[in-house]
Formats: C-alpha cells, sequence, structure tokens
C-alpha cells in the first residue's frame, strides 16, 4: 500500500476532489514552504546582503542557508558553486549565452559544435539552437532515440567528436519519463573529448531522483524551484568552479559589485558576481523549505511511492483500449511521467472532459517538447499525466473511469453496422 | 459548462463540407502550435460569392465542429458575409463559452479562413 501523503498539501484539503496529475508542470506547495514564506514577509522582512540591523541579518542568514541546501541535495562540493536563478530556462540561458568565455572553440577555425537530444525540453534546446547562428562555422546536433524511447547510445558515440564543445541533455524527459544513464553517457562523452562541457537539465529530477553531481561528473546542472515542491521565479544553477569563474554576467548592476569607480568596476566573487540585483528572496526561502521537505520524506520513500504508482499507473493505462503510451515500458528506468494518446481523441478533448467530468488536472499538447512530439513521436500532441507525492492509487482509477467517460462522449455512437 | 454540447459533437462526427476541392481560388492553411492543431480552408469565390467551401485538416472536437460550421454557414453566401464574421459570430454559432484556453481551438477555423480569403485577394491584384 501506498503512504498517504496529501495532508502535506494545502491545496489537497482547499478542494478534495481535486485529481491534480500534474506535477511535472508545476508541484503543489506543501505547508511548510507557505509557512517560511510568510514568515520572511510577516516577521523580518529585509533586504539581504546590506543591511545591518538585524532583521537583515536574519534574512541573509536563512537565504545563504539555502545555499547549503541546494549544495546538500545535488552532492555539490562548494556552496560558493550554486547560483540563485529564476528556473531552469534561466539557468541554461546563462550558460548558453556565456559560450564565448567558456571555451576557445569558437575562435577556431571550426567553431563550436553543440549537441542536444531529441528529447529535449525547449528550453534546453532552444537557447543552443539559437547561439550558434552566432557563428558561421559552428554546428549544432541532436541525438536520436531507440525503438524504446531511450536515447540512441551509438548514435551518441556517432555524434560526438573530439572538437564537440557542449553537450546537453536532460537527465529525465519531461514528456517521456525516461531516466537517462546520464553517468554513462558522460564517461562516454569523456572518452572521445575530455574537455567537452556536459549540462545537465535536472528539472524533472531534482524532486524524484537523488542526484550526485560529483558521481555524475557533469559540468553544469539545473532545476526549477517549482518542480521540486518550491515557488515559482526560483531555481538554480551550479557549476564547476573552473567554468563558473568564466561565466559572463548575464545581469549587471547591485549585489554583484566589489568597487565601482568612474573608470571600472570590479566584481564580487562567486556567487553574488552572477546574482546581480535584488533576488527573490522569498522564493529563495520557499525553495529550502521545499528541500527540507523532499529530505525530510527521503529518497527512499519518494522514489518507492513514485515506483509503485508508475507501475499501476501503466499496468492500469494498459488495459484501456487503443492507448498507447510514448516512453519505457520498465518502470526501473523511467519516472511518473507518462504522455499517451487515445485513438479518436484528441489529447485537448481528453484534458477538458477530465476536467469537467472528474476534476483531474492533466496536460494536453507538446509539453514544450515540440521537436520531440513531431519529429520523433510523429504525434502533434499528447495527453500526459505526471504523479506527485500527493498521489494515490485511487488517482489513477479516477483517471482510467475518467478515459472511459470521454471515450463515451467523444467516440461516434455505433448505429448497428459500422461504416 | 459542458461544451461538448450534442450539436458540437455531432459536428465533429459527420462534418459537412469536410475535404478538399479541386481548384479552389482560395486556399490557407492554419495551425495551433500548442496543441498541434491543423485547418486548412479551400474556397472557390466566384464573383464575389462563395460557391463552394470545404476544410480538412486534424484538431480537436472544439476546432473540427468550428470549422463545420463556419462553412455551412458561409456556404453559397456573398463573399461579404465571410469577411464580415466575427470571433463573437463564431461563439454564438458555436453555441458554448469556451474557456480561454480552448478559444484558440474555436477560432481556427475564422483565422483561416480569413486568411485563405485576404491572402488570395492581394495575389489577385498584383
Ligand atoms: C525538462 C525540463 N526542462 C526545463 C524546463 C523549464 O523549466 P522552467 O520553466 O521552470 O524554467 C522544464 C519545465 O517545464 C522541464 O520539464
Amino acid at each position: 500500500m501506498n503512504t498517504k501523503l496529501s495532508h502535506y498539501f494545502p491545496q489537497c484539503t482547499h478542494d478534495p476532489t481535486l485529481i491534480y496529475l500534474d506535477t511535472a508542470a508545476t508541484s503543489l506547495t506543501p505547508t511548510n514552504v507557505l509557512v517560511s514564506m510568510e514568515r520572511y514577509y510577516t516577521q523580518y522582512r529585509s533586504n539581504v546582503s546590506r543591511g545591518i540591523y538585524s532583521n537583515a541579518e536574519t534574512a541573509t542568514k536563512v537565504y545563504e542557508a539555502v545555499r547549503e541546501k541546494c549544495r546538500a541535495l545535488i552532492g555539490a562540493q562548494d556552496v560558493q558553486e550554486i547560483i540563485f536563478t529564476a528556473g531552469t530556462t534561466h539557468s541554461i540561458n546563462m550558460i548558453s549565452s556565456s559560450i564565448s568565455t567558456l571555451t576557445d572553440d569558437i575562435n577556431r577555425a571550426h567553431g563550436p559544435h553543440i549537441v542536444v537530444t531529441a528529447m529535449d525540453h525547449h528550453a534546453n534546446f532552444v537557447p543552443w539552437q539559437h547561439v550558434i547562428t552566432h557563428y558561421p562555422e559552428g554546428t549544432f546536433s541532436v541525438i536520436d532515440l531507440s525503438d524504446d524511447y531511450t536515447l540512441n547510445l551509438t548514435h551518441l558515440t556517432e555524434i560526438l567528436t573530439e572538437k564537440t564543445t557542449i553537450l546537453a541533455l536532460p537527465y529525465i524527459s519531461n514528456v517521456l519519463g525516461t531516466i537517462n544513464p546520464v553517468r554513462e553517457i558522460i564517461a562516454i562523452a569523456r572518452d572521445i573529448n575530455p574537455d567537452i562541457i556536459i549540462v545537465v537539465d535536472a528539472a524533472q529530477a531534482a524532486a524524484h531522483v537523488p542526484i550526485d553531481v560529483l558521481q555524475l561528473d557533469c559540468d553544469f546542472l539545473a532545476f526549477s524551484g517549482h518542480k521540486i515542491y518550491g515557488p515559482t521565479g526560483t531555481g538554480i544553477l551550479w557549476g564547476k568552479r573552473k567554468h563558473l569563474e568564466k561565466v559572463e554576467p548575464f545581469l549587471f548592476g547591485g549585489e554583484m559589485i566589489a568597487e565601482v569607480t568612474h573608470e571600472q568596476t570590479i566584481y564580487k566573487d562567486l556567487p553574488q558576481r552572477l546574482e546581480a540585483g535584488t533576488p527573490n528572496i522569498a522564493g529563495v526561502i520557499g525553495m529550502g523549505s521545499a528541500i527540507d521537505f523532499i529530505q525530510s520524506i527521503g529518497f527512499s520513500t519518494i522514489t518507492d511511492h513514485e515506483k509503485e504508482l508508475t507501475k499501476y499507473a501503466l499496468e492500469q493505462l494498459k488495459l484501456i483500449d487503443d492507448l498507447t503510451i510514448y516512453g519505457p515500458q520498465d518502470e526501473k528506468i523511467r519516472t511518473g511521467v507518462i504522455s499517451f494518446t487515445v485513438d479518436n481523441m484528441h489529447p485537448h478533448d481528453i484534458a477538458s472532459i477530465l476536467s469537467t467530468e472528474k476534476n483531474i488536472a492533466l496536460r494536453a499538447g507538446n509539453h514544450c517538447a515540440m521537436p520531440l512530439h513531431i519529429q520523433h513521436m510523429d504525434v502533434p500532441a499528447t495527453a500526459r499525466i505526471s504523479i506527485g507525492l500527493h498521489n494515490t492509487r485511487e488517482d489513477i482509477d479516477h483517471l482510467v473511469d475518467g478515459l472511459e467517460i470521454a471515450r463515451k462522449i467523444l467516440c461516434k455512437p455505433s448505429k448497428g453496422q459500422k461504416v | 459548462m459542458n461544451i461538448y454540447q450534442e450539436e458540437i459533437l455531432a459536428h465533429y462526427h459527420e462534418p459537412s463540407n469536410n475535404g478538399e476541392l479541386k481548384d479552389p481560388t482560395h486556399t490557407h492553411c492554419g495551425f495551433n502550435p500548442t496543441c498541434g492543431d491543423k485547418i486548412c480552408i479551400d474556397l472557390i469565390i466566384d464573383h464575389d460569392t462563395i460557391t463552394d467551401i470545404s476544410f480538412h485538416g486534424q484538431g480537436c472536437a472544439i476546432s473540427q465542429a468550428a470549422a463545420s460550421m463556419l462553412t455551412e454557414h458561409v456556404k453559397g453566401k456573398p463573399a461579404n458575409t465571410l469577411k464580415n464574421l466575427t470571433k463573437d459570430d463564431i461563439l454564438e454559432i458555436l453555441g458554448v463559452e469556451l474557456s480561454m484556453n480552448r478559444m484558440k481551438c474555436g477560432l481556427l477555423a475564422l483565422e483561416t479562413a480569413h486568411r485563405a480569403y485576404y491572402k488570395n485577394i492581394d495575389e489577385s491584384k498584383s
């Protein structure tokens, strides 16, 4: 039997009939996250890193403590390698826009070679595709998928060369649920080019699987606070210090400055150099509490709960006629992000009907992964459920009932013989 | 409000004017990138009258029904009927209230038909 965890989430109490199956888009918020943000706003509101008075010191202390929580969550070595950002998209753009200072490849005749995967979210695809347009000699390649919706590692070895500058990949696909063998992939990539810069998009991983950046041996890793039970508008970029030192600030202004004169500016050290402006203080504090929440539940409970439900959901969905699942069948290499189509039922209609008939929240569309849908799955859109800690087996049962209701509404009543 | 009313489902299951026209005078395909819907509209306009209109493509019940109803509404009428057709007209013809997120589905056929109409008018001027 799976553990009941929905009581942590006020939204489940506010609307007990809500069946929220869209954690991959954004997770629900547990009470402790709300409480910590409210405490900041009601008890010690002040700016960080500047005031001398006691509330400012409290705020700075609580805010900076979140860096340590993030460091521990991903197994990084040094808190100064944790840069607070507005989320994964922001983090990845920070690196892609700094490619000219990160690598010498842009000065070489062949230009940079950037490799992404067919399962990347637009946030880890478009910034790279865009930056390559600045370099006429640069090249952009996409690693294909195998038939079982895992990355095609043979294709990976064919594409990577000793000149490849960047390999950007998702830890977990936000459409297929595939958990990529990131460590193995990075080892292969470093065999081919020891200097390759590897960027891991951990948006769908950070709340679901334990991460260890040192063991993975990636160069950068990003996640969003709002997908790990924290508030929107938060996230981190982690990078190896030797790379972060070379990242050009994306924003210039206050908080990042050691000294300014009319003639020149000297920046602070990491992480402040990359965090200009007053940050999202309450948000970062909330993200810290979200990490506390995850750690207090523990990854072994989280993965047990989610694997059990994923297995159950896959079993139940497979019993539905004309339903196709896009993703690995084996729950050992996947998470509870499950995309599917049902013949003759458009995903939008499925999502509308499940909402009105069963108060189920699930996503329909291409989930910001258009290349994957159009060029690899060959469907314009899918319906997607994604499992979070609040979900139960009953939620899956309601989903299955809802899909049968949708079928009754949408499918043509058979008038005797089929034409 | 339940948007899957009998009339909408009837149009979805058995759309009117569904298919391609031979020798259309105007044609355009419209997309809704977020949901992957695609609707193409073919028109034959002869002496300012829409003598024939058809649609084809793929999409949800709302976008398909709206396309079917639109073609019924303007077929055989003066071209101005299409030209002057507004968003509110389509919503009235559909007879349901659409949420913000489904509005694009309901209006794809209208936008596409307008583009078809204007695209070829401009081309024939040149
Ligand atoms: C795999 C993946 N990468 C990146 C993102 C972008 O995250 P954000 O919108 O929080 O920047 C998402 C969120 O949809 C995602 O699922």
